[in-house]
């Protein structure tokens, strides 16, 4: 990025000296300055009346996150040769920022007109939805637990409230107070690992974790070690929403205005699963032998689970809910393929996985009306036929979650299982595609209803649709989920870029100055 | 004439016959509801003229160079170790190419007369709906193109990679057909179709992977080449081979059907309009029968041709025949007797496969085309009596013969040609699958034989009922005659039974070199000797 570079911004990057954190920082930094832009522009535009905010700011809000993704831009080909920075700087980080950009901007694209009828306009939202983006981005970037400790608070806190932003509506309310409860005893299950970990290691530092068990030596701290990994993938097997940690899940999602249980299946989940991938695959790494069995059970049951759980569900949301379960499934066999062949699998699925969840629950919100969310079952019946778009777009996205051939979900599927079977998960392998067979029945079911069955009454779905600025980001969701197929070998090798990035061992620098890390 | 002659020779034909179709299901979208079906009939009907040339320009030895399809391989059977691979107008564009997926796709003796069979019934369906359908006739018309597009490149693929994207590609089109224009209880035929044909296809795709891995963790490459599937140095145990080959065959055994699994076939085919079920007895069903002869026997040769493997696949296609040929005569809904019929018939290509000679296979091959060319006949003529009287009741009927005579003259040649009466394709080719099984098998040739008598035993009074007898009901007194569209439906059928049952040896001829090479290839990739009882174990290679 030559643009950059004339910026100043140097080729490589030390962590150890200050400024360098500007630049590692960027798109945090015009994230953070953007969503208080937001909150300063809407409090202006309002004064102190109470009012719906304006139309401008989801578009303002638009902005923000493509000024972030410039800045992201400015992380390709950034070096670090600083062992011990407080975040990475790698391509897995751009990747996956990208990610939750992605989320949060058809978060945005979705929400608009759905807020305004459910009389939830405010600017407020459209603020917590950048800052929890902020949050997953510190998260899911950070080289250190304490940091993403932080970045996890930073995300969950502006969640619990989006979970309960429609204060009138007592489910969601029941919602946000469940979500809150169980995230802030997650949240103290992480925080209790970490402070084991470093009990056992001497430092929070990832690659310092990394070093230290990779060099064999028996630190004598086994135990302690090993019940700090315990307590912190119990946090992160929340945040994933695997089983058995998943109980807020389906409640949590069902409730949430729907933009908001997009943003929490897409972006949240994104980035606790970069966060997994870079404490338990590459940092604990090399005591695989005590966190790989239980993995492997969680993965195993997710899947199985959730996709029998979904089959009894009538409402599409709640389907939905439990097909997020059970991606998460997916992705945890993706992580323990390990190898760059798993972390790429893992970049490339994350990434269709997204576009699809969040292209669904646009379709949810096109079908709900002014006070009530049309989500049962019988809610969509003859949608497909009297809304062959709407129909066609949501068919598309379940056939892609359910790992259909023409979508970019079968070949995200495909890559997962070439990754296990390279990593020596053949038995995963297997169970992934007896789980997918499952989750063709509920899939389908929705097709089915929405093409075989008569609507309700006549003119039943007259008032279904989006906006024109949400129209356009489900029918890019939808390209983009037929297109990463065809050109898939595109984002598949920018993917496969990112994950070897995210092994490659920091050049030794001569001189090493003092650690930056606060606890070593 | 230089262009025709380059078109035809060259790799182009077989991709336009895969887009032109999608294009076409695009076009007939756009264009709406009115003019949907006059696209959809031009479509068609071009694809049908541009396939036929193909019929005669076919070299029954034609090659493609290597290097066009698929890599350079020295460790291939002797079949494919040559320079060239036994297929022409080969097309190889990688795609995927860091996984070795490439869109490899090529034509010989075998799939030359499944991609006409195809491109014949296109149109033929078109006009078969023309008044059959009238909801929502713009998305009926792009579905029926999208789901030949989908048949046509399952037949065409040399990419396994490729094969099973078409092969799934066929599966939505056809769910949606039976679903929604579809009889009373579509909904449940569609979804007992989708989840059958699914569950086998997603272990066919564990297997492919599976061989996948093992070929590139051997020689170091990454290809999905139908090719390099063959490599020798794969050298899979007994009980791997064995596996891998069950995975293939249930995915195919779902299709075709084969008897357990073949309780999908009757659900679909009544409550399918009929070109859903035209299409689906036409051709759906041979992808079954055709993964078995191109894809499963062919990789798996000591699984498929393990004692036990064979004794199966023959008791299953002698219950099937028979099975089958006694449900039929019981049924008192005429579509579900010809449904039923399909089983039966598919019985005697499973025979055929199985025998392992070139009588047995080039017989199943026939069965496969005069079963094309028949049922579907006996659909269109159900389709069209529904259309008149609205129902497929047997009992409802009697007495046509009178009232409509030019129908009731093409039924009784369409149930001659289905039950296999000399000087009809179905003659030809169940003669051969039993001379074929009776080389190995004579019992089970006896046994199959009796299936050719149980077809007249329930097609007959069938024909009987309908056709002949007392002309009681008013109702079938005044229906109109078939006209000009129905018969412009029905001819090309009857031409083309006749001339497969009187002359079958241009279509012989051009299948001869592609199933001996078939047959070369699996003996000599067949592992050393079994021992005379047949263990399995001990046959196998030792890696």
């Amino acid at each position: 990025m030559s643009f950059f570079a004339a910026l100043g911004r140097p080729e490589v990057l030390d962590l150890a000296r200050q400024t360098h954190y500007f630049w590692a920082l960027l798109p945090e930094i015009v994230l953070t300055l953007g969503a208080m832009l937001v909150l300063i522009v809407d409090v202006i535009h309002k004064g102190d009346r109470s009012e719906p905010s304006r139309g401008s700011i989801p578009v303002l809000t638009l902005a923000v996150l493509a000024a972030t993704a410039l800045a992201n831009t400015a992380l390709f080909g950034l070096r670090d040769v600083s062992a011990n920075g407080m975040v990475a700087v790698d391509g897995f980080r751009t990747f996956t920022n990208f990610v939750y950009l992605v989320a949060a901007a058809l978060c945005i694209a979705i929400s608009m007109g759905y807020l305004e009828r459910r009389g939830i306009m405010k600017g407020e939202f459209h603020a917590l939805v950048l800052f929890a983006t902020l949050g997953m981005m510190l998260m899911g970037g950070s080289r250190d637990l304490i940091m993403t400790f932080i970045g996890l608070e930073v995300m969950s806190v502006p969640i619990y409230v989006l979970v309960g932003f429609d204060r009138m509506d007592p489910r969601s309310s029941e919602a946000s107070l469940k979500y809150f409860l169980l995230g802030a005893f997650s949240s103290g299950f992480f925080l209790y690992g970490i402070a084991l970990v470093f009990g056992a290691v001497g430092s929070t530092n990832l690659t310092y974790i990394a070093e230290t068990l990779g060099t064999g030596t028996d630190h004598g701290h086994e135990r302690l070690l090993m019940a700090g990994m315990a307590l912190t993938l119990v946090g992160l097997g929340f945040k994933v929403a695997a089983i058995p940690f998943h109980m807020w899940t389906p409640d949590a999602y069902d409730g949430a205005p729907t933009p908001v249980t997009a943003l929490m299946s897409t972006g949240v989940k994104a980035a606790a699963f970069a966060a997994f991938v870079r404490i338990f695959a590459v940092a604990f790494a090399d005591a695989g032998a005590q966190w790989v069995p239980v993995v492997w059970w969680l993965a195993a049951v997710t899947m199985v689970g959730a996709n029998l759980v979904a089959l009894t569900q009538g409402s599409v949301k709640r389907m939905l809910a439990y097909s997020s379960i059970a991606h998460a499934g997916y992705l945890l066999v993706a992580l323990l393929s390990g190898g760059d062949t798993g972390k790429a699998a893992f970049l490339f699925y994350i990434l269709a996985y997204t576009v699809m969840t969040a292209g669904a629950f646009g379709i949810v919100i096109a079908n709900s009306r002014d006070g009530e969310e049309r989500v049962t079952l019988e809610d969509y019946a003859g949608l497909g036929l009297e809304k062959p778009w709407l129909g066609a777009a949501f068919s598309i996205f379940l056939l892609s979650l359910a790992g259909f051939p023409l979508t970019a979900g079968f070949l995200g599927k495909l890559y997962i299982l070439r990754a296990a079977v390279e990593g020596g998960q053949a038995q995963l392998a297997v169970i992934l595609v007896l789980a997918s067979l499952v989750s063709y029945f509920y899939y389908l079911r929705v097709i089915v209803v929405m093409y075989m069955r008569p609507a309700r009454s006549e003119g039943w779905h007259a008032g279904a649709g989006l906006p024109l600025a949400a129209r356009t980001a489900v029918l890019a969701a939808c390209v983009v989920v037929v297109a990463m197929f065809f050109a898939g070998a595109v984002p598949m090798r920018w993917a496969e870029q990112s994950a070897l990035s995210l092994w490659r061992q920091p050049a030794p620098v001569a001189a090493s100055p003092a650690p930056a890390s606060l606890f070593r | 004439m230089d262009f025709l002659k380059h078109l035809y020779e060259g790799p182009g034909i077989l991709t336009f016959l895969i887009a032109f179709p999608l294009l076409g299901a695009l076009a007939a979208w756009l264009v709406g509801d009115r003019s949907a079906r006059a696209t959809a009939l031009v479509v068609g009907i071009v694809e049908l003229l541009v396939s036929v040339p193909l019929f005669f320009t076919f070299d029954p030895t034609g090659t493609c160079p290597q290097s066009v399809i698929g890599r350079q391989n020295e460790g291939l059977p002797f079949a494919f170790s040559q320079l060239t691979v036994p297929f022409q107008n080969c097309t190889d564009a990688p795609w995927f190419a860091d996984w070795g997926i490439h869109f490899r796709i090529g034509l010989d003796g075998i799939s030359l007369f499944m991609v006409l069979l195809t491109t014949l019934l296109l149109p033929l369906m078109v006009l078969g709906s023309w008044t059959y359908i009238r909801d929502r006739q713009r998305t009926f018309y792009a579905m029926l193109l999208a789901l030949t597009a989908g048949v046509v490149g399952v037949f065409v693929a040399l990419d396994m990679f490729v094969f099973y994207v078409f092969w799934e590609l066929v599966l939505i089109p056809m769910y949606f057909l039976i679903g929604v224009w579809g009889g009373k209880e579509r909904v449940y035929a569609a979804v007992k179709f989708f989840l059958y044909t699914a569950a086998g296809s997603l272990l066919m795709l564990v297997a492919i992977l599976y061989v996948y891995f093992r070929v590139h963790s051997v020689t170091g490459m990454s290809s999905f080449s139908y090719f390099d599937f063959m490599n020798p140095l794969a050298a899979f145990s007994a009980r791997e081979e064995a596996l891998l080959f069950l995975a293939f065959a249930l995915a195919f055994a779902v299709k075709v059907p084969i008897f357990p699994f073949h309780t999908w076939l009757p659900h679909a085919h009544v409550q399918a309009p009929t070109a859903g079920s035209v299409i689906l007895a036409g051709v759906l069903l041979k992808m079954g029968t055709y993964g078995f002869i191109r894809f499963a026997v062919p990789f798996f040769p000591d699984a498929a041709h393990a004692p036990g493997a064979v004794k199966w696949a023959m008791v299953l296609g002698v219950i099937g025949i028979i099975y089958a040929a006694m449900v039929a005569a019981v049924q008192p809904n005429a579509k579900k007797l010809v449904a039923y019929t399909s089983v039966a018939h598919l019985g005697f290509v499973i025979l055929g496969i199985f025998a392992y000679n070139l009588i047995g296979l080039q017989g199943a091959l026939m069965v496969m085309i005069g079963h094309g060319l028949s049922t579907p006949m006996l659909f269109f003529l159900l389709g069209m009596l529904y259309e008149r009287r609205h129902s497929y009741e047997i009992e409802d009927f009697g007495g046509l013969a009178a009232s409509i005579p030019v129908f009731a003259t093409m039924l009784v040649f369409a149930a001659m040609a289905s039950i296999g009466l000399p000087g009809t394709s179905g003659f030809v080719s169940e003669f051969l699958v039993l001379l074929g099984t009776f080389k190995t098998h004579p019992y089970v040739a006896l046994l199959a034989s009796t299936g050719v008598i149980f077809a007249a035993y329930y097609m007959l009074p069938m024909v009987q009922k309908v056709a002949f007898n007392a002309l009681r009901s008013p109702a079938n007194r005044d229906i109109p005659d078939l006209d000009r569209r129905e018969l412009a439906i029905l001819l090309p059928l009857v031409v083309l039974i006749l001339w497969i049952g009187i002359y079958p040896k241009p279509f012989l001829d051009r299948m001869e070199p592609a199933a001996l090479r078939l047959l070369a290839t699996q003996s000599t990739r067949l592992a050393p000797p079994m021992q005379p009882m047949g263990d399995v174990a001990a046959a196998a290679p030792n890696p």
